[in-house]
């Protein structure tokens, strides 16, 4: 790899051992990857994973009466190194993803004392070196939002996929260790979607249906990761353009069932004025057509559930925006969810503040419904006591719960779920999903 | 009996020396939700290597698939005594470089002939990680 001499100094230890510790991991990871250069890139976000369960077993025990030695965790953990490190603050900006937890909601998530205790120390760690504590696996929907063309160094599929396609910024999909150490040095591999090469498309859907709800996007997505594995698709034929919340459930199915980082959308997303532009002079691999078989097809995939007695709905996977809170708030007004059910709306605490001030909030937990912040059922591990049966408007959660959670998943639109988690019943299903939408009158909360 | 031998070349990944006996797959593998840290086991459900751990193995495979935890869940493998001894794939992705970074064994990418197809489970191979050269030694 060809280094600069700045980066060669921070490599000799100009800056202290920690940075010259992540430049060396970078190098190594550089030359693993077969990249020629580091990039600069002043926009990080990055799972502390010390916080996730899974990963605890690992944490270096803490001697009584002493505080956690975070310093050395982050070593070990985020940046692989057998040393412990005294780690100074991030010189890039830097995000923190999805948290164990909601710090508000953590009894009612059964999270334990311990897990409690380790995500105050991750937090508090997060503190001390300028880690800002979004907590979301959207950053983007809170201000995060980069430039075309700005190198970044995300994890989190989903987020990855929405920033490189719908905004044009330039990302790989990070790991921990990868973007911890661009934290605190600012470079990152210059490889893969940071290459104008890397972007081209290589793969030709043409969607021949009027592909408009949620639900259809996210099996859309679904499919064609299914189809193209890890590759960079381009759709022609959309019927109607798409909005945020729509392309945010594409991409993170996208990436669930194939690992797709990127996509192009003729006409909408920035990088594919026509299908030429898309694809540059990169061959088209293969060309495929999405109609009303492939969508029954994907719909088809999530087949985990048989018993109808649904007593936990996850909605908020990615995070619910403001208007998919709304959409549930409205649902719910005035309403009980059934006492052999749970509903969980998952949320930015940003989003939440908004949600809390317009009354949102209210509406859903008169109901006996909650509205979560910083966390994920999949991820974080957390759900109702004794659930068997779940249903999720995201096909993202329900390629995870029965994987990760073990329960039986349906799937279907917002408002089957919710009316799932009124009645205590499923009776959703793709047919019925359009028709389940227009029972919704749009106006004030009571 | 003269062993019947192949020698491949390729690029290297993460330096280093190790032989040990293959296992293949011709699916590539999952971190978070494909694999047992504590064991090195193959979990993911539909996967044909399920139930088999790749241990102290020569782990051959197209490559890593899944979520961007790929890379802690191989560094977990490591540091609870279950990684693999060495990494022969095929598809060089930011998970895959990563996850061979951290688990700190001896990996190779690039070779002349297709690794599924010359090595089969139960053969003995030698993988050079610092030149890029995998010497396979043939079980029958």
């Amino acid at each position: 790899m060809q280094l600069t001499d700045m980066e060669k100094a921070i490599l000799d230890g100009s800056e202290g051992d920690a940075r010259a510790h992540a430049m060396d991991l970078l190098v190594r990871y550089g030359k693993a990857l077969g990249a020629e250069r580091l990039v600069d890139t002043n926009n990080v976000c990055g799972g502390f994973v010390g916080a996730l369960p899974g990963r605890r077993d690992l944490l270096p025990p803490v001697p009584a009466g002493e505080e956690r030695d975070m310093d050395a965790v982050y070593s070990l953990l985020n940046l692989d190194s057998d040393r412990r490190l005294e780690i100074p603050p991030v010189k890039a900006m830097t995000y923190r993803l999805i948290d164990a937890m909601d710090p508000d909601k953590a009894e009612i998530q059964r999270v334990s004392a311990e897990s409690q205790q380790v995500s105050r120390d991750v937090g508090k760690f997060c503190g001390k070196v300028g880690i800002n504590q979004c907590n979301t696996c959207t950053p983007y929907q809170i201000g995060n939002v980069p430039v075309m063309g700005e190198h970044c160094a995300w994890m989190e599929s989903s987020a990855v996929i929405y920033i490189n396609s719908v905004i044009g910024a330039r990302t790989n999909v990070e790991g921990a260790h990868s973007a911890s150490a661009a934290a605190l040095v600012g470079k990152i591999p210059y490889w893969g979607y940071h290459t104008l090469e890397g972007r081209r498309g290589t793969h030709l859907i043409e969607i021949d249906y009027p592909v408009e709800s949620m639900l259809e996007w996210g099996l859309l997505g679904y499919w064609i990761g299914e189809k193209v594995k890890n590759e960079v698709p381009v759709l022609t034929g959309i019927h109607s353009p798409p909005n945020p919340n729509k392309l945010k459930h594409f991409g993170a199915a996208a990436a669930s069932s194939g690992g797709v980082e990127m996509y192009h959308i003729v006409g909408v997303t920035p990088e594919a004025r026509s299908i030429e532009d898309a694809f540059r002079d990169n061959p088209v691999k293969d060309k495929l057509r999405f109609g009303k078989a492939e969508l029954e097809e994907a719909y088809s995939w999530f087949s985990t559930a048989t018993d109808r007695d649904v007593d936990f709905v996850v909605i908020g996977c990615p995070h619910a925006s403001l208007e998919q809170v709304r959409l549930v708030a409205q649902l719910l007004d005035g309403k009980k969810l059934s006492p052999s059910s749970n509903l969980w709306i998952f949320t930015p605490k940003a989003l939440k503040a908004m949600a809390d001030r317009v009354g949102y909030t209210k509406a859903i937990e008169a109901a006996g419904a909650h509205l979560m912040s910083d966390s994920c059922s999949a991820l974080s591990k957390v759900y109702p006591e004794g659930v068997k049966v779940a249903a999720t408007d995201s096909c993202k959660q329900a390629h995870y719960l029965p994987a990760i959670l073990k329960f039986q998943t349906w799937l279907g639109s917002t408002e089957q779920c919710v009316n799932a988690a009124l009645t205590g019943k499923w009776s959703g299903g793709l047919e019925s999903h359009k028709d389940a939408g227009k029972l919704v009158a749009p106006g004030a909360l009571q | 009996m003269s062993e019947r031998k192949t020698i491949l070349t390729g690029r290297s990944v993460v330096d280093g020396v190790a032989e040990a006996e293959a296992l293949v797959t011709s699916q590539a593998i999952s971190g978070f939700g494909g694999i047992d840290s504590d064991t090195g086991e193959v979990v993911e459900v539909r996967h044909e290597l399920r139930g088999q751990s790749f241990k102290d193995k020569i782990l051959v495979f197209p490559g890593a698939k899944g979520s961007s935890g790929w890379a802690s869940h191989f560094q977990s493998t490591r540091l609870k005594g279950a990684a693999p001894a060495a990494m022969i794939f095929k598809v060089m992705t930011t998970k895959m470089a990563l996850g061979a970074v951290v688990t700190r064994v001896p990996a190779v990418t690039d070779l002349d002939q297709d690794p599924l197809k010359v090595i089969k489970s139960g053969d003995w191979v030698k993988v050079d990680g610092t030149n890029g050269i995998v010497e396979v030694t043939h079980k029958s």
